[in-house]
């Protein structure tokens, strides 16, 4: 942050003081005038977005029927979630290349959401089922007793009652693919699709270390995080189903 | 209104069998009270009449028509959660009148009967609170509120009241007893407390390992229990069991050769059979040592105001308890010799099946 509003000539003169003698913002303009930062931005909005969405999605409904159904299989598949978060990365990151080469998908936002989404659904998927776990059974009966049926208990009762495992859910996914390097380094080549670490890392290569954009584009990559956590924050308030069941 | 027929009901957890062959007609505007020992399947029973848990075997007919495969939507039938599950994200008046709405009814037709509803249960000035902001016995009011509203053909409630203070138990039931009798309206209530069981019922229904031990009006089951079961359920204190053993002619006698005042049972019902006989605690009553049916000392004397339970500790039965009506001066560790009241033995046989009690 500090070097970042630090004109560039007392970056490394001023040493370690807490705020610079003189500031200037002229970091974050060079940042966003001159470099394709506004381009790896975009990117990485459409791939974090993308992501959360959809793993959020395929995870509600994954955990919903984990909280409420027995089925056959369903102790294996949980296993199996388990398992899959255990393998280092680096293990599977060659076949996911050969795979996604294969079908032709290198340097494709979409491709990067697919892998982001099936790294990040297990745990989404524990996470949204104890959310589901929080609401009592007695909750949807009494709703289909009053007239509903499971469809109609599910999006009057539990959805709303869920907002804010929804809410964490998005957040967490959306960070994780926010800040991913290791895949989006591997699948993306070309300058259009660069995510935003990726492109961060040009940075270095490009200006030799310009320390002073570096910073500045690393302040603007936390905006989007602290927007998406704001706006999310008010389905964060807990206590929501406080009142529901005695005890 | 609803006629409910329950035949052969069954219910199956994979190899444990919960219910087994439920035979059981419940009349339009009965209340009929389930009670059993904790786990025995009275909330399956309940669950199973309002559609939430598939049965397993048998038949439940509700006016005449099959209702096995019907959607507990479609069964017209309001149900009372122990736990109230109120809708937390709703206010009071929209709980009440949420089976309307998702009925499609119009606000128009839907406030004026949760306004209804609500007078009649004193919760107006609760119309526009969510449930957090309730107390117990409020939430517990919305919650019957709820299943008021609807109309519905028949009303179950699964230990609705278990949550709530003492005091607040005795209103609820009154409410409920008089709600009974303004709606006439179907009933099946499941409990846990003697006192709501006896009061509210028209009939009581015994559940124990899976069986229907006994059905019948409260004092029915108090006056003639079918079995040692169903004697020992019903009634707080326990009914005491004294074993017996049959002298060279054939009659009864306790361990210390007394016989057993026999006059209250069927003659011909008693003889050769009778193993066991039973006294509720207000039947046995302390007196002279001679005569006494058993001897003992007072151990614990609880002083209840109206009566006074007295946990007598005897040689050859172990813990007696008798309950005397209003104060009385025993200690504990003082001698008792206790009579029974003429006519008030029950007896059993090897089986625990309640031998035939003269009719009065
Ligand atoms: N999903 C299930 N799988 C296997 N057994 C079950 C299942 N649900 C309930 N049971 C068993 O069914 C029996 C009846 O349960 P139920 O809840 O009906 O008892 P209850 O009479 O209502 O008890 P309580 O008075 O404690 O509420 C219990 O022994 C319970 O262990
Ligand atoms: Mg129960």
């Amino acid at each position: 942050m500090k070097i970042a509003i630090t004109p560039d000539q007392l970056i490394f003169t001023e040493g370690t003081r807490l705020f610079p003698s003189e500031t200037s913002f002229g970091n974050f303009a060079k940042v966003i005038t001159q470099t394709d930062f506004l381009a790896y931005f975009g990117n990485s909005l459409i791939v974090s977005l993308g992501t959360a969405g959809v793993t959020t999605l395929i995870a509600a409904g994954a955990g919903y029927a984990f909280s409420r159904f027995d089925f056959a299989g369903k102790r294996v598949l949980v296993g199996i979630m388990l398992v899959t978060q255990m393998f280092p990365l680096l293990m599977v990151i060659a076949p996911i290349y050969k795979m996604v080469a294969a079908l032709g998908m290198l340097n494709s936002l979409t491709s990067l959401i697919v892998v982001y989404t099936a790294f990040n659904i297990p745990f989404a998927t524990f996470l949204m089922q104890s959310f589901f776990d929080g609401i009592p059974r007695d909750l949807e009966e009494a709703a289909m007793i009053d007239g509903c049926t499971r469809f109609q208990a599910l999006r009057r009762i539990i959805v709303p009652l869920t907002l804010p495992g929804l809410g964490a859910t998005l957040g967490f996914v959306f960070t994780a693919a926010w800040s991913e390097l290791l895949f989006a380094l591997m699948l993306i080549n070309s300058n259009d699709a660069m995510t935003f670490p990726v492109g961060l890392l040009t940075f270095v290569s490009k200006f030799s270390v310009d320390w002073g954009q570096m910073m500045a584009a690393g302040v603007l990559a936390l905006v989007p995080s602290c927007l998406f956590f704001i706006f999310i924050q008010r389905y964060l308030v807990q206590g929501l189903t406080s009142g529901a069941v005695k005890g | 209104m609803a006629r409910m027929e329950l035949s052969s009901l069954a219910k199956r957890y994979g190899q444990v069998e919960v219910l087994r062959e439920i035979d059981l007609t419940i009349e339009d505007g009965e209340f009929v009270v389930l009670v059993g020992p904790s786990g025995c399947g009275k909330s399956t029973l309940l669950r199973m009449i309002a559609g939430l848990e598939p049965i397993s075997g048998g038949e439940l007919r509700i006016d005449g028509r099959r209702v096995n495969e019907t959607a507990p939507r479609d069964r017209d039938i309001a149900m009372v959660f122990q736990s109230y599950a109120l809708y937390p994200h709703m206010d009071v008046a929209r709980n009440m009148g949420f089976s309307l709405e998702i009925r499609g009814k119009p606000e128009t037709e839907r406030r004026p009967r949760v306004a209804a509803a609500a007078s009649t249960l004193s919760l107006e000035p609760l119309l526009a609170r969510l449930p957090k902001a309730l107390s117990g016995g409020q939430r517990q009011r919305v919650a019957m509120g709820r299943a008021i509203v609807r109309q519905p053909r028949a009303f179950l409630f699964d230990e609705p009241l278990s949550n709530l203070d003492a005091a607040l138990r005795v209103d609820m039931r009154l409410e409920i007893a008089r709600l009974h009798k303004r709606l006439a309206a179907t009933m099946i209530y499941v409990t846990h407390d003697q006192v709501e069981a006896m009061t509210l019922a028209d009939r009581i229904v015994v559940l124990n390992g899976g069986d229907v031990q006994q059905v019948g009006s409260p004092l029915d089951l108090y006056d003639r229990p079918a079995n040692r079961f169903v004697a020992q359920f019903i009634g707080s204190p326990t009914m005491n069991i004294l074993p017996v053993t049959l002298d060279d002619r054939g009659l009864p006698r306790l361990a210390n050769g007394a016989a057993v005042p026999l006059e209250g049972l069927a003659p011909e019902g008693v003889a050769g059979r009778i193993a066991e006989i039973g006294l509720r605690p207000e039947h046995l009553v302390p007196g002279a040592a001679e005569g006494a049916l058993v001897s003992g000392t007072a151990d614990l004397v609880e002083h209840l105001g109206s009566d006074t339970n007295v946990y007598v500790r005897t040689e050859d039965y172990g813990t007696l308890v008798l309950r005397v009506h209003g104060h009385h001066p025993v200690r504990s560790g003082d001698a008792l010799h206790l009579h029974a009241r003429p006519g008030a033995v029950h007896a059993f046989d090897r089986d625990g099946l309640a031998l035939p009690r003269r009719s009065r």
